[in-house]
């Protein structure tokens, strides 16, 4: 049995200066409770790690506005012009990625590789400062894993076990950053029964998962 | 409509006329969008959104969005009968992997080594490359969609690319609303032009070196 903790409890142990990946893609399949308690903590300093900025008034975005993050890793962050704002001013470092090279540098800190070779950023920018591999006539850039201290996920359905049921396009991060963090929070739709959530359902094990706050 | 929107029309529509029937395609967002709507009625074609389903359908009735059913810009679609979701990471190995058979992007700037600038114009616009440099990367085809002209009648197509790169060497079909390109080897070939322009029209609003040769088709 996993802990179940309330909407207070969640980000109790996230302090200043952690690194922290949140789920979603945009509004969809983002916790908003949760990034909601860290607004509410005004923990600073943070390193965030998501697919995009969010926009000011809504999600992850928030948080940037509000000045808590030091650093965003991030493939987008056009939808907020506070993000942009920030990082031209040097208030904020942001760095770039490709979203599959997201994904995948994630993917590989959860799945224990030492880093991926990737045909994407070749010829561009994002290849500055790593090492290039020619394998088959065709070159790869060196990209490392990618973890954090904290992932803070979303789900549809969570079992006590931790077991995650994640709907349609709400997939996106959440699936790969249960897999990166020390800590694993997940806020959860509905909380169901061991034996209630079909294991053929199951997208996350539930033994990546340490808590489990109801939305 | 006004003249800017035919343009996107005409060029819309003679993009959905580029895919083979079957083919797995994602659009980029912005006039790439619009080819949905101009797909031939004897081709059966699956939409990938980069967020994570293949299947990609219209917008929703008003009143029956679905938070969990957003394309890549975040706006409320639908998914058709027979789609499919998964994670991000599965998405981009769709991509990555060579399994999409074509790519619509719109380009700032794109040369005729196939070079396609399109993410950031440095100190002006840098929102991130979100999925472009791997969907560029990793398509079968790179299609640029594209107006031929900035919106200061300078050329878009040009010999080098002078903004920084989405990715190099990638791109294989340039359609505007005067011209469809292809970029080869031996530089760029003009196969075909708008039925209202000529061959000296589109020369002069080409910053490369254009082969033509052979008959030059037209489309509407």
């Amino acid at each position: 049995m996993k802990k179940i903790i309330t909407q207070d409890e969640s980000v109790k142990k996230i302090k200043d200066g952690s690194t922290i990946m949140i789920g979603g893609f945009m509004v969809s399949g983002h916790p908003f409770l949760l990034v909601e308690e860290l607004l509410k903590k005004n923990v600073k300093n943070l390193t965030l790690i998501s697919n995009d900025a969010g926009f000011p008034d809504k999600g992850i975005g928030k948080l940037i506005v509000n000045n808590q993050v030091s650093k965003l890793i991030a493939s987008h962050i056009g939808l907020n012009p506070v993000a942009g704002e920030k990082m031209n001013s040097g208030d904020m470092q942001v760095e770039l990625v490709p979203q599959g090279t997201l994904a995948e540098r994630i993917r590989a800190k959860g799945a224990g590789l030492g880093g991926i070779l990737t045909p994407t950023g070749v010829g561009t920018d994002v290849q500055n400062g790593k090492e290039i591999k020619r394998i088959n006539e065709k070159d790869y850039l060196l990209e490392l894993p990618l973890g954090a201290d904290f992932a803070l996920i979303k789900a549809t359905v969570v079992d006590k076990n931790g077991n995650c049921f994640v709907a349609k396009s709400a997939k996106n991060f959440n699936i790969v950053m249960a897999m990166a963090a020390d800590c694993v929070i997940v806020e959860a739709e509905k909380i169901v029964d061991i034996g209630e959530l079909d294991p053929d359902m199951v997208n996350i094990p539930g033994i990546f998962v340490s808590e489990i706050v109801k939305q | 409509m006004d003249d800017k929107e035919l343009k996107r029309i005409r060029i819309a529509k003679r993009v959905a006329k580029e895919f083979i029937d079957g083919s797995v395609v994602n659009l980029g967002i912005g006039l790439p969008t619009l080819v949905a709507n101009y797909i031939p009625e004897d081709r059966s074609i699956l939409f990938h959104s980069e967020n994570g389903f293949i299947g990609l359908g219209p917008e929703p009735e008003k009143g029956k969005e679905d938070p969990n059913i957003v394309n890549a810009g975040g706006k409320p679609v639908t998914i058709v009968k027979g789609g499919c979701f998964f994670d991000s990471a599965m998405s981009f190995a769709i991509i990555r992997g060579g399994h999409l058979d074509y790519t619509v992007l719109g380009a700032l700037e794109v040369d005729e080594q196939g070079n396609l600038a399109n993410y950031m114009i440095p100190g002006k616009m840098v929102p991130g490359m979100g999925g472009a440099m791997d969907l560029v990367a990793g398509a079968k085809t790179v299609i640029i969609a594209m107006e031929h002209t900035n919106k200061n009648g300078s050329p878009k197509i040009l010999e080098r690319c002078k903004l920084p790169l989405t990715a190099k060497e990638e791109v294989d079909i340039i359609i505007t609303e005067l011209a469809f390109i292809r970029v080869t080897k031996k530089g760029l070939v003009l196969e075909e032009i708008a039925d209202d322009t000529t061959v000296d029209e589109v020369v002069k609003n080409t910053g490369a070196r254009l082969i033509i040769e052979g008959n030059i088709r037209k489309f509407l």
